[in-house]
């Protein structure tokens, strides 16, 4: 047809300028929260960064920029490469701890059956609870005398009651510890997220396998191990953020100990920097935890981006 | 129910799967509650079975929690800064969260994303200088400490969690208010906010439980037993020197953790879709 | 009661893309049922929120009664809408709804309640009035919409595919009880479908909109017997106008008007069309057809008969039909405007 947009001046100048009131509306409402989170999130991220590598003690006033020094003297302070490497086995290890069991656990719970309310509430429990007050409880649990455990494995003869092993005070002990409770800690977590991931497969394609002749297995990992990938991400990410930043766990069972055998980095930091007053060292050591983060946040953007795409 | 029959094997692999686990996660919890009500001399006896009372059942420990700790204190203080954080929150990230999801096209969603990411900027990384800000400030060894720097953590995270409910929202809605007689703000007030009230009751409890969870900011800040908060003040304060009142400190702990985590659960999957990222349809 | 006019309005969504409105001109006549009508994505949604003032024009006025209105928001300019997705509110009951727009405007309490029950039994709905929306049916929640709607008795209703969401038969009632509403409110409306058939049986003039360009203003019979171009032709009647063209216009003329040439008085063109499919509607059949001889031979054509008029004609046979003179329409061939009626040979 030949009438086409014939009428179209797209030349012609807006006679006036109206400037949208949702637009401001917007901005107002907007604003607030974005100088709340650039006073209280990125000026004190500025200052992490100023201290890194500047000169400056709790008492001090004045700052004089000492480039690299603080990092120099930290990466030579042996307890700082022990806290590293504690920091990475920290992670791994319960990382890899918590998603195989939390795939083992959603798989489980998928299905509903009488009485998983109360298996989900209480599977939840280390999650929700304050880990703090979790840590404790654990912390009486693997207690030098009265531990349950001993106990337990006296009675199957697997161990001596009256020398118990040290579960928090002997360094690869503490360490396997220390690991055990974080991972008790972080399986809820990703168990609940993976389980979301579980329900959202739709119910037709497992059926589909079945009917195809796959077997239980297969139709696990060929169907829906794959199918979960993008959710299986998501809770590592998320894992690793909350491992590898995490100091409470450490803080409240061990304290770093015995001999910094389980000092990981942000418990160090903050006996250095808070403990210590040495603001700049903490700092420094603190700042060891941003590629980790800033690796994640990319990753994790390029799930959000691909879960918008599709 | 429904599916494929299952072989009586992996119905018996997943039932030991689903208690084992149970039992395993939620062991430290009945720890905790056998702990509250044995006897002292029951409890220090490596001869004694740990899994049965021995003596006689007691209520000493939570006696002397109430009696002669700060456990109540802390308590209060716990519910005041948690009530202030909600108040923050709400009043910085309702409006924001809004104003994000009406921002049309990609900008808002990468500006949300953003605001997301920020959620993932760890109290350990700042805890030094913030502990400047917070001297600056005046706050420090004052619960004002952590009710300042609480919504950095909640705000971000509940902006993510009402922007998908806000979304939700049919824009026909709000197109409809404002024919009927309402400003754009008088219908996020009267229609949009009433409609969200899961979405904002969400926002509280999630805001209200990190309060009672963070650990790290509040032993930072706050160096004065009698203004902490249970979390830390259970598992600092209550043990001198380097005695340790286990029957007190697990009465506290188990006293603590359950509501918190009965609330908690009531609003899981609504926590949980802000944490999938969009990677869950 | 009000006249809505627009002047040059515009809307242009992106930049360097067509707009979604062009410089429409029109003036609504007082108390008048107008329809704007046109494909999916021509613009007509965007031309009426642009008159209720929930889309920003990029250019142009709106005026209601007489005043420019353009700078005003929604709720100043004295207008109802209804919402294909009706829009009620979901956490308030169906007298809440209907009292919304009265509280919003400060209207006192026992007042409120006076206009309710009065909106309410217009539209038969006051055993709905404690019922939440998520307990209406789609009929219900259409009239508890309208309701709202003219409960504040706005000069102007405003109503975006409002029935697009029923099933066909409530469709046909409503339209009716739409119609009939309509007649004893006499209040300025501006209904906006995709349905001829719903701008045909309701509309007191009917819009043409394509491409956010208004193809033709007029009365239903004026847009379906005078097209004002081919577009018009086309989108209008099912099946569509034949279109033939030749040298430098096209030729249109209705499946209606190619009848068989036996019934035919006075002048006609007559055709021959070798049936290709007869498609049997009940009352009436649809035969596709190619012509057969002439200059325009192959070329594709539809008519529409009676079934009973129509015993003789099967598929695969050529038969004689005629095209009343009066009913072929011209259009000029570069713009497929409307051109002056002129001589057309057949062979
Ligand atoms: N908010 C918007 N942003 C960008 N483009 C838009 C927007 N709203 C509408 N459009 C575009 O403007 C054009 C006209 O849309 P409009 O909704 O007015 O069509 P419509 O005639 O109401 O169609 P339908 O019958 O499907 O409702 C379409 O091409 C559409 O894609
Ligand atoms: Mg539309």
């Amino acid at each position: 047809m030949a009438v086409t947009g014939a009428a179209l001046e797209r030349a012609a100048p807006r006679r006036r300028r109206r400037v949208s009131g949702a637009t401001r509306l917007g901005v107002a409402l907007f604003s607030p929260a974005l100088v709340y989170i650039a006073a209280l999130l990125g000026l004190p991220l500025v200052l992490a960064f100023l201290y890194s590598v500047g000169d400056v003690t709790v008492g001090s006033v004045g700052y004089e920029f000492v480039g690299l020094e603080n990092f120099r003297s930290v990466v030579e302070s042996p307890s700082f490469r022990r806290a590293l490497v504690n920091s990475f086995v920290f992670t791994i290890a319960s990382q890899v701890i918590v998603i195989v069991c939390a795939n083992a656990l959603a798989l489980a719970l998928r299905e509903r059956f009488r009485g998983r309310g109360l298996v989900r509430f209480l599977i939840l429990l280390p999650w929700v609870a304050p880990i703090s007050l979790g840590a404790i409880g654990w912390k009486w649990i693997l207690d030098s005398i009265y531990s349950v455990v001993n106990w337990v494995l006296a009675k199957m003869h697997l161990v001596n009651l009256f020398d118990p092993p040290m579960w928090l005070g002997r360094p690869a002990l503490a360490m396997a510890s220390v690991i055990a409770v974080h991972s008790w800690r972080m399986i809820p977590f990703s168990t609940v997220i993976l389980l979301a991931g579980l329900t959202s497969i739709p119910k037709e394609l497992p059926e589909a396998a079945a009917v195809d002749g796959a077997g239980f297995w297969r139709t696990h990992f060929e169907i829906t191990l794959p199918m979960m990938r993008p959710i299986i991400n998501v809770a590592v990410l998320f894992g690793v953020v909350f491992t590898f930043t995490d100091m409470t766990v450490v803080y409240i069972l061990t304290r770093g100990g015995p001999y910094d055998s389980t000092q990981v980095l942000p418990s160090l930091a903050f006996q250095t920097g808070v403990l210590g007053s040495d603001l700049a060292e903490g700092a420094a050591i603190s700042m060891f935890l941003v590629p980790i983060l800033v690796a994640v946040a990319a990753l994790m953007l390029r799930v959000a981006h691909r879960a918008e795409v599709v | 129910m429904g599916g494929p029959r299952r072989s009586p094997l992996t119905r018996l692999g997943r039932w030991l799967i689903v208690i084992g686990f149970a039992a395993l996660l939620a062991f430290p919890f009945y720890w905790m509650a056998i702990t509250t009500f044995k006897q002292t001399s029951d409890l220090y006896n490596v001869e004694h079975d740990p899994f049965v009372f021995n003596a006689a059942p007691t209520l000493d420990h939570l006696r002397l929690l109430f009696r002669e700790t700060l456990f109540l204190r802390w308590f209060w203080n716990t519910t005041v800064a948690g009530a202030a954080v909600v108040a923050i929150t709400l009043v910085l990230a309702v409006p924001a969260a809004w104003a994000l999801a009406r921002l049309t096209g990609r900008f808002g969603q990468q500006l949300g994303i953003g605001i997301f990411l920020t959620y993932l900027v760890p109290p350990t990384l700042l805890f030094i200088p913030m502990s400047r800000v917070v001297s600056w400030l005046g706050l420090q060894d004052t619960l004002w400490a952590i009710i300042v720097t609480y919504p950095t953590f909640t705000v971000p995270f509940s902006i993510w969690l009402l922007m998908g409910f806000f979304k939700a929202i049919p824009r026909d809605l709000e197109d409809a208010a404002l024919v009927d007689g309402l400003t754009r703000f008088g219908a996020f007030v009267k229609l949009v906010i009433p409609i969200s009230v899961s979405g904002i009751l969400t926002v509280v409890i999630f805001s209200f439980t990190l309060v009672t969870q963070e650990f790290v900011y509040a032993l930072t800040f706050i160096s004065s037993a009698e203004h902490q908060t249970v979390g830390v003040g259970v598992p600092i304060y209550l043990v001198r020197g380097d005695v340790y009142y286990w029957g007190s400190l697990m009465a506290a702990c188990l006293i603590t953790s359950l509501p918190i985590a009965v609330v908690y659960n009531l609003f899981l999957d609504r926590f949980i879709a802000g944490f999938t990222v969009g990677a869950v349809k | 009661m009000a006249v809505v006019e627009t002047r040059k309005l515009t809307k242009v969504f992106k930049k360097a893309e067509e707009g979604a409105v062009n410089d429409v001109d029109l003036v609504t006549r007082d108390g008048e049922f107008l329809v704007f009508l046109g494909p999916s994505g021509s613009g007509k949604s965007t031309l009426l929120r642009m008159i209720a003032g929930l889309e920003e024009p990029t250019r142009g006025d709106v005026l209601i009664g007489g005043d420019v209105v353009t700078d005003l928001p929604p709720r100043a300019r004295g207008i109802a809408m209804v919402f294909q997705s009706y829009a009620l509110y979901p956490h308030l009951s169906v007298e809440q709804n209907i009292g919304f727009p009265l509280k919003a405007h400060g209207v006192p309490k026992p007042k409120r309640r006076e206009r309710v029950d009065w909106a309410a039994s217009l539209l038969g709905i006051q055993h709905l009035l404690a019922r939440k929306p998520r307990e209406l049916s789609g009929g219900e929640r259409q009239r508890v919409a309208l309701a709202r709607a003219l409960v504040r008795e706005p000069t102007v209703f405003l109503l975006d595919e409002p029935l697009s969401n029923l099933d066909a038969k409530l469709r046909a009632s409503a339209r009716e009880e739409l119609t009939s509403f309509h007649k004893r409110v006499r209040t300025t409306t501006i209904y906006v479908t995709h349905d001829q058939v719903e701008a045909m049986s309701m509309g007191d003039r009917i819009v043409v909109l394509n491409k956010g360009i208004v193809r033709q203003i007029g009365t239903p019979h004026e847009v379906y017997d005078e097209p004002a171009d081919t577009f018009v032709a086309t989108f209008l009647g099912s099946p569509p106008m034949n279109l033939v063209e030749d040298t430098d216009f096209i030729a249109g003329f209705r499946p209606e008007s190619v009848v068989p040439a036996e019934m035919v008085r006075g002048p006609s063109a007559p055709i021959r069309l070798r049936i290709r499919l007869v498609e049997f509607l009940g009352s009436e059949r649809i035969l596709h057809g190619v012509i057969d001889g002439g200059r325009f031979d192959g070329r594709k054509v539809v008519s529409r008969v009676a079934t009973a008029a129509s015993g003789g004609l099967g598929e695969g046979a050529a038969h004689d039909f005629a095209v009343p003179a009066s009913e072929v329409k011209f259009f000029d061939r570069a713009t497929g405007k409307r051109a002056a009626p002129r001589e057309l040979s057949w062979r």
